[in-house]
């Protein structure tokens, strides 16, 4: 046999061309696949290089982190100056809360820290107990502890609550009354009851109509206009029942959306099988319809979260509007103090709803999986 | 318990109409309670109940009027002046976003990885910041803090940039300013007319005899051809510096630039995630399909993908026109004289007749987002796929 022009061994494969792997490759693909792509890129990059190291000069190498009043801020060239938040940076939390009384508020903090920490973890089991607890005895709990006047504690008025506290407080009561709320207005607009589904049309399409500032107007100037004579309500209670009220024709809407969601089979076969409406609603279909619209809820969180600043005009002072009144203090006025503050406040909130934004995309990924 | 009692608690529809007449009662009940309550406390305070206070003189100057109004006019026309200023603050708002938003939204699914990548940082950035605090930013932080009148940022001697608002020159209509704007508004009108007879007969024609161009095209030759029959070549009024405020020309206030800005900025990225997975819910099918017919790239833009992802934007793109429209009330928090800041706020203060001012304010915000809604669920009923 003559087949030695026949290789009897395997050749090691060639590396693959330079113009398409590794870095260069990627940045051919990526950035500079066409005259027209490198072009953008480049004026890009010159834009980023130009941008990058100024924001970094402003924020960290010129920035004025410590400092006993604002004059350390006043200095040609200063740039940032953090040592306004850093003098400031108990009232921006708690407000005017007593400082002897902070660690009720840290307890709550870390009670909802730790409440919501398990949520984030796909395989945590007793998941629905803690979801349980975080929205009927937690607020109640955090409500007692925080108001005081048992238990040995003494009692802090709720017009000393400030800062991040009363968004907090704000937020958090906004989504607990929200979702119970938001079911009832839910289960009613798909009512077979004509009564039911007009007056929960009627609820929910007035108020997601309305801007949320007129509903705060109203719930401070109208609100005790409606009750009987002599009864007074907290300035904070009245945003509180203007922010659940609003919320929960929100959030109606989107639980509506998951309800339309559960295929029409699972109602018949609940019938089928004796259930009446109620056994029906809370045992099969809620929890679907629950399940679908996490994403959607959190989403209402979120807008709800940003939502709170907007009570600082009816005269509370949540985190935004505690960082606001203290542009005032002579003693820190200085060219930086503003934009400071303001990055400051912007950057608490982008961590709390870009956090909350990736948890929803996870979970949405998550149930579009268990669904295939 | 009575065994016909519970003959009709076992009926199913029996059970319905309680329920339904338990409900009823209740509603009626809390109205009148509230109503009893308002009442009582309105006659107790002394309060003016009624409508006849829109009469009455205001007193108070707004720093932003789009029609005639003095201090010597009625709360009804300051409500008048308000309820503009937020439609002139809304459209505009709308106007900015749509275009960013769109652009930003098809630059997130740009080949180019920078391009998407910083739309992408544009849109977390801006989403997870409370709007409020995006308008103090520019009110505050940039605007308030520009250079006073006489150190303001020029250009070319006619455009002025400080403290008390941005100062262009303006063209002198001698009172036929309103005459122009409605030749504009005939000729766009007649130029979307032409394109959309065109569009009827050539699906492919040239960029510029699309509705887009042709519209606005049309309605500036048409406000061109109105100024010179009506006023001739107008005078250009340039602002200067007069004492220590820019006189002359068109001020804009920098409530209503912070305002604008911060609403088109803020809008602009939800509209960007609308546009995004619009685009993306195009199947891709459809895409290799029109490639395959031998489509341009702009022909499959427009006659396939755009069409179809229409479809899916439409109705989310209508909640966030709303909600720009509704976010607009945030004036009230830098000052802009709009309909809850002049409303809601000033007269409330004067008049003290907060049922009624609340009432009016909620009306108009319920007539705008419903009228809106409205037109928008028409269009998309038109836009829907018509399956045979």
């Amino acid at each position: 046999m003559n087949n030695a022009f026949l290789k009897s061994t395997r050749e090691a494969p060639l590396p693959p061309p330079v113009s398409t792997s590794g870095v260069v490759g990627w940045l051919r693909m990526n950035l500079f696949s066409s005259i027209g792509n490198s072009l953008v890129s480049g004026a890009l990059l010159l834009f980023l290089v130009w941008l990058i190291p100024q924001l970094i000069d402003w924020a960290f190498v010129r920035a004025i982190w410590s400092g006993e009043s604002g004059a350390v801020c006043r200095v040609d060239g200063a740039g940032a100056c953090w040592a306004f938040v850093n003098a400031k940076f108990d009232q921006f939390i708690y407000g005017r809360y007593p400082e002897a009384e902070h660690w009720r508020v840290n307890v709550i903090f870390l009670l909802l820290a730790g409440g919501l920490m398990p949520l984030a973890l796909p395989t945590f089991r007793y998941k629905n107990h803690v979801v349980l607890f975080m929205l009927t005895v937690f607020p109640f709990a955090a409500f007692v502890m925080l108001l005081g006047g048992t238990l040995g504690m003494p009692q802090v008025e709720t017009n000393k609550w400030g800062g991040l506290l009363v968004t907090l407080v704000v937020a958090i009561t906004g989504i607990v009354a929200s979702l119970p709320l938001g079911v009832l207005l839910a289960l009613g607009r798909r009512s077979d009851l004509p009564v039911l589904r007009i007056f929960s049309v009627l609820f929910i399409e007035f108020w997601r109509g309305i801007p949320l500032i007129t509903v705060l107007f109203m719930a401070s100037v109208m609100l005790p206009l409606f009750l009987p004579d002599g009864v007074t309500v907290d300035k904070l209670l009245r945003a509180l029942i203007g922010v659940a009220l609003f919320s929960s024709a929100y959030m109606a809407e989107v639980i509506r959306g998951g309800l339309q969601a559960v295929p029409q089979g699972q109602y018949e076969a609940a019938r089928a099988l004796g259930l009446s409406y109620w056994q029906t609603i809370f045992q099969v279909v809620m929890p679907q319809a629950l399940r679908i619209v996490i994403p959607g809820i959190v989403n209402t969180f979120i807008g709800l979260f940003k939502d709170t600043t907007l009570v600082m005009i009816v005269g509370l002072f949540d985190l935004l509007g505690v960082v606001q009144s203290n542009f005032t203090d002579p003693n820190w006025a200085s060219p930086q103090t503003a934009m400071s503050g303001y990055v400051f406040v912007a950057l608490i909130f982008w961590v709390f709803c870009f956090s909350m934004s990736r948890y929803s995309v996870s979970v949405e990924k998550r149930v579009s999986f268990n669904q295939r | 318990m009575p065994s016909f009692i519970q003959n009709l608690l076992s009926n199913r529809t029996a059970r319905g109409y309680l329920t339904q007449l338990i409900v009823l009662l209740g509603v009626a009940w809390l109205g009148w309670m509230m109503f009893d309550n308002v009442a009582t406390n309105l006659r107790q305070q002394n309060i003016a109940s009624g409508l006849s206070f829109l009469e009455e003189e205001a007193g108070f100057g707004i720093s932003q009027t789009l029609v005639e109004y003095s201090e010597q006019s009625s709360y009804g026309q300051a409500l008048w002046v308000g309820l503009l200023n937020t439609l002139l603050c809304a459209l505009l708002g709308i106007f900015f976003a749509s275009i960013l938003g769109f652009s930003i939204g098809v630059a997130r699914l740009s080949p180019n990885w920078l391009v998407a990548k910083l739309a992408a940082t544009y849109v977390d950035l801006l989403r997870n910041v409370p709007l409020l605090l995006q308008i103090f930013f520019w009110y505050f932080a940039v605007l308030r803090s520009l250079p006073g009148p006489e150190a303001s940022f020029e250009l070319a001697d006619s455009f002025f940039m400080n403290t008390r608002g941005i100062f262009v020159p303006s063209l002198v209509m001698e009172g036929y300013g309103g005459l122009v704007a409605g030749c504009m508004v005939l000729g766009a009108v007649f130029g979307w007319l032409v394109a959309h007879a065109l569009e009827k007969r050539h699906a492919v024609r040239p960029i510029w005899l699309g509705k887009t161009m042709l519209a606005p095209g049309v309605g500036l030759v048409f406000g061109l051809f109105a100024t010179l029959i009506f006023v001739g070549v107008p005078a250009v009024d340039y602002p200067h510096l007069d004492g220590f405020n820019f006189v002359g020309g068109l001020g804009i206030i920098p409530e209503f630039t912070a305002l604008t800005l911060a609403l088109s900025l803020y809008t602009a990225a939800f509209i960007a995630e609308i546009v995004r997975a619009g685009i993306q819910s195009v199947d891709r099918g459809q895409v290799e399909a029109s490639q395959a017919l031998g489509l341009s790239s702009r022909q499959e833009l427009k006659l396939v993908v755009i069409p179809q992802a229409l479809r899916v934007i439409i109705p989310p793109l209508t909640s966030q026109y709303l909600n720009l429209t509704k976010n607009s009330s945030l004036a009230v928090a830098i000052g802009y004289p709009d309909l809850v800041s002049v409303f809601s706020g000033t007269v409330l203060n004067q008049t003290g007749q907060a049922v009624e001012v609340i009432a009016i304010t909620m009306a108009v915000y319920l007539i705008l987002s419903l009228s809106t809604s409205f037109l928008m669920n028409i269009y998309n009923a038109r836009m829907q796929l018509v399956t045979r």
